[in-house]
């Protein structure tokens, strides 16, 4: 009858009294994120130290909410940030515009723009929401060199290199 | 009888007493209600302000003194403002004749442990709580508004209806007791809480409270997503913090008359050695109904309005006359 169904429906909430609540108890404790989450931008380097970016703007054409603004200099062998003939010299992504939608992160020729874990972003006025390069360059790997580099000439011609198919 | 300045002081001391724990009563009960709930939906409730959420209660009383007093600019000015108050304040003097508990010594005087003592205490009661049904219908009927209003006119049915089987489902302790006054039920379940001649009577006693206190699952009148908060829709700030408060001190109010009709109210192991022993067990009966109260409306559906009046007199009410009944018979033959 209803009066069951009732005294059933009584003992199943009750019951759940005595399981762990699911609530993550943020900010003491963080729950690590998924696999491909789109947080703030890291701009990558190559394990010598040079900088992926070419500054080739392709990210900042792709972007939907405009956030990216890219200025691309030329690289000499004495001053070289990245392999092949231009850098971003200068690079903001604006994190008041963007979505995090991660077209950037597909239209990057070099893999150089990724969308990292990173997603405690708070900002308190605009001038600071716009991150520039050197904020956004990750550190030099071990056993690299930072940037600008001095190289022996001709050995970084190729802008774009080989790179494995993604998995 | 003596008319020292005691005689009037005393009185004066206890309404404090009872108004202001009432409403720190329902201060806490909004967190209770808040932790117990989520705890029944497997998640932790408020516990960020102040060490397990204890202040948030008074984060939610800064917030709403905070807000926007609106008025519409076509509701009834005088009748809006006054329906809060004409709400809250018969669930605030509802308990002035529940006895906390036995008579005690304080500064060498014998104090009882109520407000005032009445032979018809029950009757006084069920008055009493029919008044609040005013304000309800009034707020909505103030605030110009058609749902409003429709959540004034349901809610107000509601109350009345469910009053009657609440009424009657009084009669068994009264019988049982003797006696209309609260003092003398207490005193009579020395033996045995009523609870166990009154089975039936407990149970239609916990509908019509629930039905009598608008709550779930009859809550049919604030319903967010039927009537968009149905009377109090027009209600912001302080205003609407009084319907709040007054929902659940009646909610207190329903508890603690329970637990006195029903579970023997102050009464408990060693009460007689040490009174103070007498509210302190009360407390915790009322706060085990609360609980009930809790519980029930994190488990059941809200109930269609038309079925919720056809429950309410089509089977509460004959149960609750049957119930009389039995009662009635079975006194007279056993004696």
């Amino acid at each position: 009858m209803a009066v069951r169904g009732i005294v059933e429906g009584l003992a199943t909430t009750l019951g759940m009294m005595f399981e762990r609540p699911v609530t993550i108890a943020y900010p003491e404790v963080k729950r690590p994120v998924r696999p491909r989450f789109r947080g703030r931008h890291d701009l990558k380097r190559y394990d010598n130290g040079l900088e992926k970016c070419i500054g080739c703007a392709l990210c900042a054409a792709a972007c939907p909410a405009d956030a990216i603004f890219v200025e691309a200099a030329e690289n000499t062998d004495i001053v070289r940030f990245s392999p092949g003939e231009r850098y971003a010299r200068t690079y903001e992504i604006n994190y008041l515009r963007c979505i995090f939608c991660g077209y950037c992160e597909d239209a990057c020729p070099t893999e150089a723009i990724v969308l990292e874990s990173q997603y405690e972003l708070s900002y308190t006025d605009r001038r600071t929401a716009i991150l520039g390069r050197e904020q956004l360059l990750v550190p030099v790997p071990p056993g690299g060199q930072p940037t600008p580099q001095r190289v022996a000439p001709h050995s970084f011609d190729r802008a774009i290199p080989d790179m494995k198919d993604p998995e | 009888m003596s008319f020292d300045t005691a005689f009037f002081v005393e009185p004066l001391i206890k309404s404090v007493v009872l108004v202001l724990g009432l409403t720190l009563g329902f201060a806490y009960l909004t967190l209770f209600e808040r932790r117990v709930l989520a705890r029944l939906q497997v998640r932790i409730g408020p516990n960020r302000a102040g060490p397990g959420g204890i202040l948030q209660p008074i984060a939610d009383a800064v917030k709403l003194i905070f807000k926007e007093e609106l008025i519409p600019s076509a509701a009834d000015k005088l009748v809006f403002v006054l329906a809060p108050i004409i709400t809250v304040v018969p669930a605030l003097i509802v308990l002035g004749v529940v006895p906390f508990g036995p008579t005690v010594i304080i500064f060498g005087r014998s104090v009882r442990l109520a407000l005032a003592d009445l032979n018809v205490g029950v009757l006084y009661i069920l008055s009493i709580t029919s008044i609040s049904i005013y304000g309800i219908v009034l707020a909505g009927w103030a605030s110009n508004n058609k749902y409003a209003m429709l959540g004034g006119i349901r809610s107000s049915a509601q109350m009345v209806s469910y009053e009657l089987a609440l009424g009657l489902s009084w009669v068994g302790p009264i019988l049982l007791a003797n006696s209309m006054s609260l003092e003398k039920i207490v005193e009579a379940q020395r033996s045995l809480w009523f609870v166990v001649w009154q089975p039936v009577g407990v149970l239609i006693f916990f509908i019509a409270a629930l039905a009598e206190v608008n709550r779930a699952p009859f809550d049919m009148p604030e319903a967010e997503q039927e009537l968009t908060a149905g009377y109090h829709v027009e209600y912001s700030g302080m205003k609407f913090a009084l319907f709040f408060m007054a929902e659940y001190i009646k909610m207190i109010a329903v508890c603690v008359i329970g637990a006195t009709l029903f579970f023997g109210g102050y009464l408990g192991p060693l009460v007689d050695r040490w009174p103070w022993l007498g509210p302190f067990y009360l407390l915790l009966k009322v706060v085990a109904l609360l609980f009930v109260m809790v519980w029930v409306r994190a488990t059941l559906p809200r109930i269609r309005y038309d079925r919720l009046m056809a429950f309410g007199w089509k089977v509460l009410m004959p149960l609750a006359l049957l119930n009389v009944v039995v009662t009635a018979v079975v006194l007279v033959v056993i004696g």
